[in-house]
């Protein structure tokens, strides 16, 4: 018999905290008469101000609810960037939201619970909370991706984004009842112990491993699994594709280190093989697909699938080197995609969004700042030093060299070079093409400070990396506890 | 033994035979119909290893709701059928292809089909003997405390579900709802003219 203890309660704090202030916004939204959508979002992004104080304060570690969730600093790392990126992509919704008629209640409030969800999978310590804190985000993230409902594009990518999550969930699902039938545990700890090193574990195991990694990789659009990512972030409403491109990758990443290197730590040769070809494939496609778009959203959509190929690069090495590689990479990437895509919400030009690159031909003269700050975003996603985003692929490259995977980093170099082919081409247009007619003015009282907070972290990050490479530090830690140097087994290439 | 044994097959053999029925059945509704005596069938199943709880549950929700749910939708709309099997053949290569890999798979891992040396050690939750527990006693020893955790997220999943549904179809349309008010306050001259009509000429 278990016992419910109440210390249990107090570990999951930030969880219960999002949820009851998620059902409180509710009511909230229900109740109040008017136009209320407004209030309901200022007090969302109260609960996530509020939900930060909680986690700074109750900062113990432990596995709650007998190894259900567990806290670590890894979790602590990673929920930080889960709650950052959603509370501002949240901010920079405001303006966005009065203009297009999506003024409804309801969206800051699937915001919450689809934030709790990735609280939940972050700090997820079995398949069965796995699946649950998946499924809360992913149904969340549905229904914000179609919530323009009268518009067909919008409607489009909620309806493909449904269907295609739903396969990959089964994907999951069927993977995890493998493992559970031929290993007999849920639990991250038990399946850890039993698998052991993975001499002895039976072929089911390992089908389940690949079709939990294919469920998975589907969440972090890497390719083969990346199909939906273009379609989806075209057609969802700017600021919830910005949400999209941001918080649940960090969260589903974070994930899949989680599973890889805890219960199937023991089966690493097995499944460096998979995250190899996904990183590989991902960097790759990522890197040429971007290249003849013309739509930025979808241009920003293969951007994201390239960075999770580079991300992807640190998990393959497999060692705490890699894990703090991809740690500092994801933290960086949500600078950068924060002011990115709050430059690109400014992009209007008389009450219409404007989604053409095209139309940032001659930004530099109609909006010097708007353009300098773009310009500051793109070439750190290229990877120019010393911008924040040459560290970020930095420090995994490193780690697969250290860890012998010369072909990754080597791949990686050659796909970031050319994805700075396209990176520098928007560059370019906003410096040197012809002006197209200026973009609306004010740009919203909400987008600058994101924009120039996310500026200033990609720019001066060089001068001041400490407590960012202290935590990923620590972060790394706590999943490979071999220490920075510990190698690992390395794949032949 | 030989009793629950003939049972098993049985029970296996109708559950396989109507599911191959609700794929291949005409009629939508007979469709329907064969799945209930599906879950039935999975249900009795269930009931042969001592799940008892697991086949009530898959009566009361599967049957008393979710199939019915299903008749409803089903004679509700009106479903084309020759348009839904128009891809049918189209598809049936790639489609066979996919169930025959997956078929292959499955025989593959059924033939290394071998529990890890520690697996009784492992299991986390042991079912305690019929005898001393019925599995729906064993069952809220566990849901309510152990795994509370995830028996409230998958309650805020289903709220999520209700929220989501709700946002993608509720419309405040136009209404005409009773004003009494106005009803009370209207005067015959408002809503009538009184003209003189000559024999022969219209209004």
């Amino acid at each position: 018999m278990h016992e419910l203890l109440v210390s249990d309660l107090f570990a999951i704090l930030p969880e219960i905290w999002f949820a009851v202030a998620g059902m409180a916004l509710l009511m909230v939204g229900v109740f109040t008469r008017g136009d209320n959508t407004r209030l309901v979002l200022w007090l969302a992004i109260g609960v996530f101000v509020v939900c930060g104080l909680l986690m700074r304060l109750l900062g113990e570690h432990g596995a709650p609810f007998a190894g259900l969730v567990v806290n670590d600093s890894f979790g602590d790392f990673m929920k930080t960037l889960v709650l950052v990126g959603a509370g501002l992509a949240l901010v920079m919704s405001l303006g966005f939201i009065r203009r297009e008629g999506m003024e409804r209640f309801e969206y800051p409030v699937l915001i919450v619970f689809a934030t709790l969800g990735m609280f939940v999978m972050v700090s997820a310590n079995d398949l069965l909370s796995l699946y649950v804190g998946l499924e809360m985000q992913s149904l969340a993230l549905y229904v914000c991706a179609a919530f323009q409902r009268d518009n067909l594009r919008s409607s489009e990518a909620g309806l493909k984004y449904f269907v295609l999550g739903a396969v990959a969930s089964g994907m999951l699902l069927y993977g995890c009842s493998m493992v559970y039938g031929f290993s007999g545990a849920t639990s991250f700890d038990t399946l850890a112990s039993v698998l052991g090193d993975g001499r002895d574990v039976g072929v089911g195991v390992s089908v389940g491993l690949a079709f939990i990694a294919a469920g998975l990789a589907f969440k972090v659009s890497a390719v083969p699994f990346h199909m939906w990512t273009p379609d989806v972030y075209e057609g969802a409403p700017t600021p919830v594709t910005a949400f999209f491109s941001i918080a649940p990758k960090v969260a589903a990443m974070a994930l899949l280190i989680r599973v890889m290197m805890g219960p199937f730590a023991g089966l690493f040769e097995q499944w460096q093989q998979i995250v190899f070809l996904l990183a590989v494939a991902s960097m790759v496609l990522g890197a040429v697909g971007a290249i003849g778009q013309i739509n930025i959203k979808r241009l920003m959509a293969y951007s994201s699938i390239g960075h999770v190929g580079f991300a992807l690069v640190g998990l393959a090495a497999g060692t705490a080197e890699g894990i703090n590689g991809v740690a500092i990479y994801l933290a960086i990437y949500l600078v950068m995609g924060l002011g990115a895509w709050g430059c690109i919400l400014t992009m209007r030009r008389q009450g219409a969004m404007v989604e053409e690159i095209a139309g940032l031909a001659g930004l530099s003269r109609t909006n010097p700042p708007l353009a300098l700050c773009f310009a500051i975003f793109m070439f750190s996603m290229a990877g120019i030093p010393p911008l924040a985003g040459f560290f970020g692929k930095f420090y995994v490259f490193m780690a697969a060299v250290n860890a012998g995977l010369y072909t990754l980093a080597v791949v990686g170099v050659l796909a970031s070079a050319v994805g700075a082919f396209y990176y520098i081409r928007i560059v370019k247009i906003m410096y040197f093409d012809e002006p197209a007619d200026g973009f609306d003015t004010p740009l919203g009282r909400e987008l600058w400070p994101v924009i120039a907070l996310a500026a200033a972290v990609t720019l001066l990050f060089f001068i001041y990396t400490g407590p960012l490479l202290d935590s990923a530090q620590a972060a790394s830690l706590a999943l490979a506890p071999g220490g920075l140097d510990g190698a690992r087994a390395v794949l032949v290439p | 033994m030989i009793l629950q044994t003939l049972a098993f097959y049985l029970f296996a053999a109708v559950l396989l035979a109507s599911a191959v029925m609700v794929i291949s059945a005409r009629n939508p509704v007979h469709s329907v119909l064969f799945l209930i005596l599906s879950f039935f069938n999975a249900a009795a199943l269930f009931v042969l290893i001592g799940a008892e709880f697991l086949a009530m549950i898959l009566v009361v929700v599967y049957v008393g709701a979710v199939a019915v749910l299903f008749l409803f939708v089903v004679m509700m709309l009106d479903i084309n059928l020759t348009e839904l099997r128009q891809g049918f053949l189209q598809y049936l290569p790639i489609g066979a292809l996919v169930g025959l890999v997956l078929l292959l798979e499955l025989l593959v891992v059924a033939g290394g089909w071998s529990f890890g040396p520690e697996l009784s050690a492992a299991v986390q939750s042991p079912i305690p003997a019929i005898a001393e527990r019925s599995n729906t006693a064993a069952l809220g020893d566990v849901l309510y405390t152990r795994y509370a955790f995830l028996f409230q997220g998958a309650g805020i999943i289903l709220l999520i579900a209700m929220i989501g549904a709700i946002v993608l179809t509720l419309r405040h349309r136009d209404i005409r709802r009773q004003r009494i008010g106005d009803q009370i306050a209207r005067r015959p001259e408002d809503a009538i003219e009184i003209r003189k009509v000559r024999s022969g000429e219209g209004v």
